[in-house]
């Protein structure tokens, strides 16, 4: 369990550097942010100026170790402050309408995305040189269209000139939000065409990785042993070649969540889906800086928190974590 | 002139006169595709702008140019307000690539200077600077481009270029510390030291020499990263919107419902040079692999060890030597990173 406490601490400086950038960016950058909200906003109390003040650290409301103890003990208890485009709205109320959307689709579509990815690679790097090893440098072009780009196309063939999806949003006009069938059927409906853009576009990555590993493993000493021995193949490839393969894949798992979850924010504005990219993309056009903020603590902490379950992961797939061997 | 020309007096100068029309004709054809590809995306950036038939800004009032499809005076048609397409394309290809060449170049010397100090200098410098590195590849970071950008009132170039340089250097670092980690201890490194050579000449003459290759693929890596991002937040608005980048072709694309409308001129080209540089650079990427690293052009597969890029025919035990020239606080310290797991351990020690 030492590797998991470790990683634990790791998480947690991480955690406190993406919480101190945060604190740091509206008070380093040029110009008076309060005052262009409030411009921007006449519907805004006098009071919010100086919530907006304490907030973003302008007018220097105390010194700076101040600000920023009060800070952090604002985030602990969920308190963003009050958003200033949907006033009085609390921030933390608006990411709890989007959060939950984003974490159902995005969530699945990666898991879906990985499973599928590695177990071609695994069998492309079985059979090195065959039928699936050739497909793969169309999968890699696939990855450099970007993302929305691709969706959109998507979007155009099956939504516009098939019919077959909805264009966009994450549920029918009409619906109302709510724990029954035909609410949750139309949601489902409408999340398809934005996974099958997610899987499709990373799915090549993971394969590729996988792959690449999985060629070396192969050719290890202990895999020929156990193919001499006459096991059967599936045996082979499952418990002894594509087990040891998949500790790298599973820390590029890590390590590539940021970037799944970069994309799917701009998947989500393509198709209006209602989730946290929306959000931020309304908190950016309508210089909504307390929502902007907190919408990348709560990413910023989400990807720390499927690293950790990724952690844990490994301690279940490798013996060396679980019995502690790194502790030196 | 004189007549002993065939005789070099420099016996290396006639093979390397030699490799150069061979290298060409040996290098894989992915390779040969992603640098014809790139070659010709660089040279639109260069004359583009010159041959745009149209400003790219005019719009012509003529309503009967408005969503014009494509024909003989306008060969990639119109946009809503009149603008011809072609003439966009050709000036937002320079915008775009001119500021990821920019980013790559800052970004990847950030990466090297980073890496090479971790590597080279080890110890508790070493780790410092690898969770400096690691908490940057963890912390997701498109959010974080979107909120400094949103922050800059001024969206200019350069400030695009500086964010996406700060956060685009860390993933190079990483690979370019793992390659030093595994030069630092070769013999020709020592040999200079004993020498008496200072430290800033062994990692500028000795160490970064040798690992060219690795650099050019990370500067690449880093121009794909860029074009992709700078892209991606042009498209939801987060640049300037007045300049005409490939981003900002498909924001006012999508923004003017160009695909409701049918108009897939406007929207489809821009997309189509994104990913065809996109894919330019992948291939060339690979080629740079297997053109600086001899050994993988037979065995093309490479696998990421311990942040470490190994190949089917490196000898093994680097890794176990690697790990136990750490010392204790530096030991201590790396468990904490994930890759520790894959160290080898000391003799069989549980």
């Amino acid at each position: 369990m030492l590797f998991i406490l470790r990683r634990l601490v790791f998480y947690l400086v991480t955690a406190w550097v993406a919480l101190t950038i945060n604190f740091f960016i509206p008070r380093l950058m040029p110009g008076n942010a309060v005052q262009s909200i409030m411009s921007k906003f006449p519907n805004l109390q006098p009071s919010a100026y100086q919530a907006l003040e304490a907030m973003l650290g302008v007018g220097h409301p105390g010194s700076i170790w101040h600000q920023y103890t009060a800070y952090v003990v604002d985030v602990f208890h969920f308190n963003f402050g009050t958003d200033v485009t949907e006033y009085p709205a609390q921030v933390s109320t608006l990411l709890g309408e989007s959060i939950p959307w984003t974490v159902a689709l995005v969530g699945t579509a990666t898991v879906i995305a990985f499973v599928i990815g590695t177990g071609l690679g695994i069998a492309a790097g079985w059979r090195h040189g065959g039928a699936l090893d050739r497909v793969l440098p169309g999968l890699m072009t696939l990855q450099a269209i970007p993302y929305f780009f691709f969706a959109l196309i998507l979007i155009e063939l099956f939504a516009v000139r098939l019919h077959v999806f909805p264009i966009g949003q994450g549920y029918a006009e009409g619906q109302v939000p709510g724990w029954n069938w035909s609410f949750i059927g139309s949601a489902v409906y409408h999340s398809l065409l934005p996974a099958l853009t997610i899987i499709l576009t990373s799915i090549a990555g993971w394969m590729l990785q996988m792959r690449n590993v999985m060629i070396t493993t192969v050719g290890e000493d202990y895999v020929i042993a156990a193919q001499a021995k006459g096991l059967p193949s599936h045996r082979v490839v499952f418990t002894y070649a594509a087990r040891n393969a998949i500790l790298p894949q599973l820390q590029g798992f890590g390590l590539a969540i940021g970037f799944v979850v970069s994309g799917a924010l701009v998947m989500e504005i393509v198709f209006s889906y209602p989730g946290i990219g929306l959000l931020l993309l309304n908190a950016v056009t309508s210089n909504d800086y307390p929502l902007m903020q907190a919408i990348f603590l709560v990413i910023t902490f989400a990807v720390l928190l499927a690293n950790m379950v990724v952690d844990l992961i490994i301690v279940f797939v490798d013996p060396r974590a679980r019995a502690g061997e790194v502790a030196r | 002139m004189t007549a002993v020309l065939p005789v070099s007096a420099d016996p290396t100068a006639r093979p390397q006169e030699d490799a150069k029309p061979g290298r060409w004709r040996r290098m894989p054809p992915k390779a040969k595709v992603g640098a014809i590809l790139l070659g010709l995306f660089v040279l639109i950036a260069i004359i583009g702008p010159l041959i745009a038939p149209y400003d790219p800004s005019y719009g012509n009032p003529s309503p009967a140019l408005s969503l014009h499809a494509p024909y003989a005076a306008h060969l990639l048609g119109t946009t809503q307000s009149g603008q011809d397409v072609l003439s966009q394309l050709l000036v937002g290809i320079r915008l775009t690539l001119e500021l990821a060449f920019l980013v790559g170049v800052v970004a990847t010397a950030v990466a090297v200077i980073v890496g090479v100090t971790a590597a080279f200098l080890g110890g508790v410098w070493d780790e410092v600077l690898s969770l400096f590195t690691n908490v940057f590849l963890v912390i997701p970071a498109l959010p974080l481009l979107i909120i400094l950008l949103g922050y800059l009132q001024t969206k200019g170039q350069t400030a695009t270029i500086v964010v996406l340089a700060a956060l685009g250097w860390p993933w190079g670092a990483r690979v370019i510390r793992a390659q030093t980690l595994a030069i630092r201890n070769r013999d020709f490194v020592a040999a200079s030291q004993e020498t008496g050579e200072k430290t800033w000449r062994v990692i500028a003459y000795e160490i970064v020499p040798n690992e060219v290759s690795l650099i050019a693929a990370s500067f690449v890596n880093t121009v794909l990263y860029a074009i992709g991002a700078s892209v991606a937040l042009a498209f939801i608005g987060v640049a300037n919107l007045n300049s005409w980048s490939l981003g900002t072709m498909l924001y006012w694309a999508q923004s003017q419902q160009a695909l409701e409308l049918g108009a897939w001129w406007w929207f489809v080209p821009p997309g189509v040079a994104v990913a065809l540089m996109g894919t330019g650079l992948v291939l060339l990427n690979t080629g740079i692999d297997e053109l600086g690293n001899p050994r993988l052009r037979n065995a093309t597969s490479a696998s990421r060890i311990a942040g470490r890029w190994l190949r089917p025919a490196d000898p093994t035990p680097v890794l176990a030597e690697v790990s136990q020239r750490r010392g204790k606080v530096a030991g201590f310290l790396h468990s904490f990173s994930r890759s520790s797991l894959l160290d080898e351990t000391e003799g069989g020690r549980p």
